[in-house]
């Protein structure tokens, strides 16, 4: 089991050897986003910024202005939610060439408690024009995201996550591509994040279509409503608010193109301290819940 | 780039900027006043004498970086930027109109010389710090000159800019401050303690040159000097918004309001009067 952040400090320093325009910043969590190794590796192309999240934001925008690739990395509470209007404007309005990739989002952020597991940065980073979200799964697909990214131009969010998490079979990446993990009847389970490990295993449980829809915006509409097509039933999970993020997403995008029964699982309300399992069943974020959601008759 | 040398010259330019800033707020009938009126000479003096700036390469890579943190004051970048030559006066007209480059605030995105989005406070002068940052990376000598307000200066992502650019000894980064003592809801004295300014730049480990921001002579030896600073540094421009239309001068009710076709003409007729004086 390895973290999803640690995918990000592993792939950025592979990245940064062949690509000198990538640059990191760090508000004063260098050894937490997973930093340490590119600051020591690459000293004048990290900067320290303090507990300074909207400046942070801004010298990325200039830095990506002239030609750079910087990486912008804290707990996703403070960026994207602290600096929203800096990433609007500085970053989105321009294009700018900006990677903001955030870790310990998510109740799975667990003991800190609820001022740190974001749970409404997918929502906010949504409705931003020119942001692309994305929501790796796991290690090894928190590395293909940041390998993805860094080619892409303009601004991306990525949300990562601070506990180890098992490991999902292999899979491609492509930004914008959901991934289908497991074909099954009647009802298809739409998930993002290290919960699609739960996601797959409830699946076998009730022979579920399982997608890893990894990419928020822009989404796979034509995976997304093909499978629909085949099923009864969606259901989503995600380990965020219930409004706004991945279920509010698939409703959104099912609702104009193909309207089918929908069951959204996810966060209702503040997190607090606890281990990620405690936090997980509080919102029903486990494979029993799932299961239960999908054989439910409604 | 169209360099004026003599200090009439400038003053002339300053005059005409002035006029097309009255010309295109009467007609886009919105805007701010005060604050672009104010900071003409101080715009004058960076596009026509010692900005590094060709409008024939607007993006040229080593050009000196104008961004404008005070987005609000843009008719004043607008009118010199067209005086200069980067495009035909008539187009200032568009002002604020739909589908033009000349957005209410500046706009990257729908004119790229403008080198940033700004309009939300406290912003460009963070960006100014990342070019500054990406300059030394890449060892170029450009300069990033950054105007900012000193109503600007409430917000904390300022601060947090100025504290950057002190730990990162940014010695080709230029402010200069929009010092006109005015913002929307009154004089900035009674609306939130920005002084002692000087000193609190001092202690954030930048240095400081206080000019009279009318004052060609003034501005000019200010950039020189700042050029050679070895941190970086701040111009406080005192100013006086609306200046060289009387009914504006000073007046914080002309912070955020256009003038209509009969106060446009009185404040015309002023600047031209006040053109026949300029020696």
């Amino acid at each position: 089991m390895k973290s999803t952040r640690d995918g990000y400090g592993e792939m950025i320093v592979e990245l940064a050897k062949k690509n000198k325009s990538i640059v990191a910043l760090s508000a004063d969590l260098t050894p937490s986003v997973r930093l340490e190794n590119f600051k020591k590796k690459f000293p004048e192309r990290f900067f320290q910024c303090g507990v300074a999240e909207a400046n942070m934001i801004g010298m990325a925008a200039g830095l990506a202005l002239d030609g750079k690739i910087p990486f912008v990395s804290s707990f996703a509470v403070f960026v994207p939610n602290r600096c929203l209007d800096h990433i609007r404007q500085s970053v989105c309005y321009t294009d700018a060439n900006v990677k903001i990739v955030s870790t310990h989002a998510g109740v799975i952020t667990g003991p800190d408690g609820a001022t740190h597991q974001a749970l409404e940065d997918i929502a906010v980073m949504r409705a931003l024009p020119n942001m692309k979200v994305v929501v790796p799964c796991d290690f090894d697909q928190a590395k293909k995201a940041v390998k993805a990214i860094t080619k892409t131009k303009g601004p991306v969010y990525v949300r990562l996550t601070r506990p180890k998490t098992p490991g999902l079979p292999k899979q491609s990446f492509k930004i914008g591509k959901a991934n289908v993990l497991r074909k099954g009847k009647d009802v298809t389970i739409i998930a993002c994040g290290p919960i699609v490990y739960e996601a797959l295993e409830a699946g076998k449980k009730v022979n579920a279509t399982v997608i890893n829809c990894h990419t928020l915006d822009p989404i796979d509409k034509a995976t997304i409503v093909k499978y629909a097509k085949k099923s009864k039933k969606i259901v989503t999970i995600e380990d965020h608010q219930i409004r706004g993020g991945l279920g509010g997403a698939i409703a959104e995008l099912l609702g104009e193109n193909h309207p089918v029964k929908l069951k959204r699982i996810g966060a209702d309300g503040f997190g607090e301290s606890g281990s990620p399992e405690e936090l997980k069943k509080k919102f029903g974020l486990t494979v029993s819940n799932i299961t239960r959601t999908c054989r439910l008759k409604k | 780039m169209k360099k004026l040398d003599s200090i009439k010259d400038l003053k002339l330019m300053a005059n005409t900027i002035r006029q097309d800033i009255i010309r295109m707020l009467a007609r886009a009938g919105s805007g701010h006043s005060a604050g672009p009126l104010g900071m003409a000479d101080v715009f004058t003096a960076l596009y026509f004498n010692v900005l590094k700036h060709d409008p024939k390469k607007p993006l040229a890579s080593n050009r000196d970086r104008l961004i404008l943190s005070n987005g609000h004051i843009c008719p004043v970048r607008y009118a010199a930027m067209a005086r200069a030559g980067y495009f035909p006066v008539k187009e200032l007209s568009t002002l604020r109109k739909y589908r033009s480059r000349l957005q209410g605030h500046p706009s990257r995105r729908n004119f790229p010389p403008l080198e940033a989005a700004t309009g939300s406070l406290g912003q460009g002068v963070c960006i100014a710090v990342g070019m500054a940052l990406a300059a030394k990376l890449d060892k170029k000598k450009h300069f990033i000159c950054c105007i900012t307000s000193d109503g600007e200066h409430d917000e904390g992502s300022t601060w947090e800019a100025v504290n950057a650019a002190g730990k990162y000894k940014l010695d080709n980064l230029i402010f200069i401050l929009d010092r006109n003592h005015i913002q929307i809801c009154g004089f900035t004295k009674n609306v939130w303690p920005l002084e002692p300014l000087k000193a609190k730049y001092k202690a954030f480990n930048w240095n400081v040159i206080v000019i009279n921001g009318h004052d060609f002579r003034q501005i000019l030896d200010a950039v020189k000097k700042a050029k050679k600073s070895k941190k970086p540094i701040i111009i406080i421009a005192n100013v006086i918004p609306g200046k060289g239309v009387s009914f504006m001068e000073n007046k914080y009710e002309w912070h955020g309001k256009a003038p209509d076709e009969k106060q446009a003409e009185q404040a015309l007729s002023e600047l031209i009067q006040e053109r026949a004086k300029i020696r």
